[in-house]
């Protein structure tokens, strides 16, 4: 299959065609940063865009993804290295603890900030459901993207 | 828990053997240098990695080595979210009096000998390493400004250090550190005890706000975890036990699976009887992971179940509603006369009682093994790198130099990586090939093969007397064990246990009902529970009193005094006092509020932590909680990284939250029957509050904030929902008491 990546067409052989695009992107594209958690879409840790949107690339076919846009969060900073501006918002809040759902969190809030540049502290809980923090970071992660936004934080 | 034979052994060596410290810094070159830990990719093997260590770096022990090029701080223990890889270098710097950001952080690779312990538990990493750490910054500093002292032929008491540079203000000179590094490393390395320690109204980089220093791989989604090692043919491996713990393989279709598409090989593995290592099994070995699981629906095995865990909580929970009648056989404590006191006083009973949970922690358990050259080289995320080196060595006959660990950055550890079952079945499994092969388990092993928290039962009975002080206080704890008189892990109690000290007439006794599915250590091990159990009950006595907890709790700690005189890691009541009162001010305790809205305050002390929560809650109709803010005072004595202290007790307050909601595991025929996230729920963001932590610095000895901000938490937002309901609650998750 030829998929779409960052920009890049890259061309897959893969042992079964239903091969979740997680799978791909980690094993076969050596890709790492789009993480397991679940395999069930119930976490978020290996949420990516498909053409823009927020996805769970754990539950869907990378074979049903040719002609589509896929970004991973090894795709988000520019070409010269410098951080996308939620990227740069998550360190500077310093937001992680353990860190392995924060490229996912990052992903989901890079496609909500998308679709709402200042979204309301209720579209940022709503949007960023679908993806856990098992360490509890969530009000870094809502400071981290009103700074992301330029919206001044709530007392 | 053992300590160090001789904490101060690393810093006692005059001269660095430069061969052993190649040897070890080996991994400390390339992507290294740039904060990566191993990143492995397929066209760049991690042996190819090593690049030779300067010959005259100056290293004048484990954790610094300077050279013309820059600062390097090595970190010794794993990082599983608690922010040591920042913080252990930072006291380092800090003595050092090196710019942070002129500091590369390098995680370090496991060697006993040079690290003593390295390990992640028990909030134990900070106490334990804030001496060592200290000094081997101090004895670096020391001898970069020998070595200026010398250069300029001054004497040097006459010069001072700043920013990584030395400084001989009487004629405006400055030598960088990294200038001096040549010299220094030619220099005897001082005693320990010959080099001065700041005094912390010195600390320049100590308590201040400093990021993470992964953040920046973190962000970009570069290769740091266990889970994310990539070596050249790498093979990928599953591995399938018997839903109930310590079944046995008794037949499997191994020639079916060993014919589908992507799979290399299929075996079964006996099990070596240690459910912390090696349990019985089939490995499914394949090209890439999804050929591995995909196969595991074609599996059909038989078990051998007649050893196996026949665990059921519905049975357990009957036979502990039983017990709860009456008292238990084993006393652990019998202070005064409890029944008198009883007799006497105005009475109050709860039945209280707590579910097994999961660690859950988010990475799922992994390792990659590789068999080679006589050596087994793993990349593991443990928390126990150094038990694992040794069981590895013990369980494939190896010495233990033939067995290679790199830490990998572990995502979540809670404790389940305290076990490294895992890391015993990659070897089995990698030692039959001469590629290098990484062990996934499915989210459905780690919530089925976890080391779980038990649950547990406490029936209390308590009196207040006629002042509405406590009078009597009597628990009889309900709980497992293994077999052998042992409670399992987290199912001790201990005779002085929070409010024992403060009670007169206080007695606990115990019950242990059989189990069988392991149990393990989980944040904060008894402590999680307990808190719950005693600081709810606590306020049903303030209750009944007809006393305000705030002034219940501070007239219950009294006097300011140890209660163990001359232990620093016991309770202090002066500083109880101080944290209580920092987080009920905080939280507007005492002030008005609407209907359906309440205050709970709880305090806990664990992990030589005092620490006390106010939560602010709003319970509508449907009986839905909602957790509107969480206030906390804090007292670890002094803070070594702002940012990561208020983002760990942020962290408890809300693994706190999302467990007393709404996390469960139940067992029937020793099957866990949660299998995945859907039935087992972690807190998302719309439940979230807001968590305010209030620190007061002290003079203190540090102590560690991984654990002891969690266990205050539950009692606290449960006391609040009695202040918002007139409800008790005294059933975890709550959402088995009918809470939504």
């Amino acid at each position: 299959m030829r998929l779409n990546v960052n920009g890049q067409d890259h061309e897959v052989d893969v042992v079964h065609d239903d091969t979740p695009l997680l799978w791909v992107l980690r094993d076969h594209l050596g890709m790492v940063g789009t993480k397991f958690g679940c395999g069930i879409g119930m976490c978020g840790a290996c949420t990516v865009h498909i053409d823009g949107q927020a996805a769970f690339s754990c539950s869907v076919r990378a074979a049903d993804l040719e002609g589509r846009a896929i970004t991973t969060i090894e795709g988000l900073a520019a070409a010269d290295g410098t951080l996308h501006r939620v990227q740069q918002a998550w360190a500077d809040q310093d937001v992680a603890q353990c860190g392995y759902c924060q490229s996912g969190q990052i992903m989901r809030a890079t496609a909500l900030l998308e679709k709402h540049a200042k979204p309301t502290r209720q579209e940022i809980d709503e949007a960023m459901a679908g993806s856990v923090c098992r360490c509890g970071t969530y009000n870094r992660i809502r400071l981290a993207i009103e700074d992301a936004a330029g919206i001044s934080h709530e007392a | 828990m053992k300590h160090n034979k001789n904490p101060n052994a690393l810093l006692s060596v005059t001269k660095l053997d430069r061969r052993a410290f190649l040897k070890l810094t080996g991994y400390a070159g390339g992507g290294l240098m740039l904060g990566i830990t191993v990143g492995c990719s397929p066209e760049e093997p991690s042996s190819a990695q090593s690049q030779p260590a300067r010959a005259d770096a100056f290293a004048p022990n484990a954790y610094v080595q300077i050279t013309e090029e820059g600062i390097t701080i090595y970190a010794p223990s794993p990082e599983i979210g608690q922010g040591v890889k920042t913080s252990f270098p930072m006291i380092v710097a800090e003595e050092l009096d090196a710019a942070w950001e002129d500091v590369t952080v390098i995680q370090a690779d496991i060697d006993a000998e040079r690290y003593g312990r390295q390990a992640a538990g028990g909030s134990a990493g900070i106490p334990r390493a804030w001496m060592p750490l200290r000094q081997a910054g101090a004895v670096a500093r020391h001898m970069l400004v020998a070595a200026a002292a010398a250069r300029w032929e001054v004497d040097a008491t006459e010069l001072e250090t700043l920013d990584s540079t030395v400084i001989h203000a009487a004629t405006g000179r400055t030598l960088s550190y990294l200038e001096l590094a040549r010299e220094a490393a030619d220099l005897p390395v001082p005693d320990v005890d010959d080099v001065t320690l700041k005094d912390r109204s010195q600390f320049r980089l100590l308590g201040k706000r400093i990021g993470g220093v992964d953040n920046t791989p973190l962000v970009t989604g570069a290769p740091l975890f266990g889970i994310d090692t990539r070596l050249p043919q790498l093979l990928y491996a599953t591995y399938v036990k018997c839903p109930a713990r310590g079944g046995e393989v008794e037949s499997a279709n191994i020639d079916a699976v060993k014919q589908l598409p992507g799979v290399v090989d299929a075996f079964v593995l006996e099990g070596n009887g240690n459910s912390r290592e090696l349990l019985p099994g089939v490995a499914i070995v394949a090209v890439d992971t999804w050929s591995a699981f995909k196969a595991r629906a074609t599996l059909e095995v038989v078990w051998d179940e007649s050893r196996a865990a026949k665990d059921s909580t519905s049975s357990t929970r009957a036979r502990a509603l039983e017990l709860a009648r009456t008292e238990g056989d084993d006393e652990i404590v019998d202070d005064g006369d409890v029944e008198d006191a009883l007799a006497e006083g105005k009475q109050v009973s709860g039945f209280y009682e707590y579910a097994f949970v999961s660690h859950a922690q988010l990475e799922p358990q992994n390792t990659t093994a590789w068999w080679h050259d006589g050596i087994m080289e793993l990349w593991a995320p443990t928390q126990s790198p150094q038990r694992a080196q040794s069981m590895v060595a013990d369980l494939i006959d190896l010495d233990e130099d033939e067995v290679t660990v790199h830490q990998m950055r572990a995502g979540g550890g809670f404790g389940r990586r305290a076990i490294n079952d895992v890391v015993a079945e990659a070897v089995v499994i990698a030692k039959r090939f001469d590629r290098p092969v990484k062990l996934t388990w499915k989210r459905e092993d780690d919530m089925n093969f976890d080391f779980f928290r038990a649950g547990g039962f406490h029936a209390l009975t308590g009196a207040v007397d006629a002042d509405g002080r406590i009078s009597a206080w009597r628990n009889h704890f309900i709980s497992f064990t293994h077999g052998g008189g042992r409670p399992v892990i987290g199912g001790s109690i201990r005779s002085s246990i929070d409010p024992g000290p403060f009670v007169d007439n206080y007695r606990i006794t115990q019950t242990l009902m059989p189990w069988q599915t392991p149990c393990g250590p989980w944040r904060a091990p008894g402590s999680n529970v307990i808190a719950f159990v005693h600081q709810c009950f606590l306020h049903e006595l303030s209750t009944a009193a007809g006393r305000d907890h705030l002034e219940f709790l501070l007239d219950l700690m009294g006097e300011p005094r140890w209660l163990d005189e001359g232990n620093a890691r016991a309770l202090n009541t002066g500083r109880a006092t101080a944290v209580i009162k920092l987080a009920a001010e905080k939280a507007g305790w005492g002030r008005a509020l609407p209907d359906g809205r309440g205050l709970g305050l709880a305090f806990y002390f664990s992990h030589a932590a005092h620490i006390a929560e106010v939560a602010e809650v709003s319970v509508d109709a449907d009986k839905r909680v909602t957790v509107e803010r969480v206030t906390v005072g804090v007292d670890v004595g002094p803070i070594i990284n702002l940012s990561g202290a208020e983002n760990q007790v942020q962290g408890s307050v809300i693994d706190g939250l999302s467990t007393m909601l709404d996390q469960a595991v139940t067992f029937e025929q020793g099957r866990a029957q949660q299998t995945n996230f859907h039935q087992y729920s972690l807190l998302r963001m719309p439940r979230a509050p807001d968590v305010d932590a209030h620190f007061i610095i002290s003079e203190f000895p540090p102590t560690g904030l991984g654990e002891p901000a969690l266990p205050p938490l539950a009692p606290a937002v449960a006391n609040a929902i009695f202040d918002a309901t007139g409800e008790r609650v005294r059933r975890l998750p709550i959402s088995h008491a009918g809470w939504v």
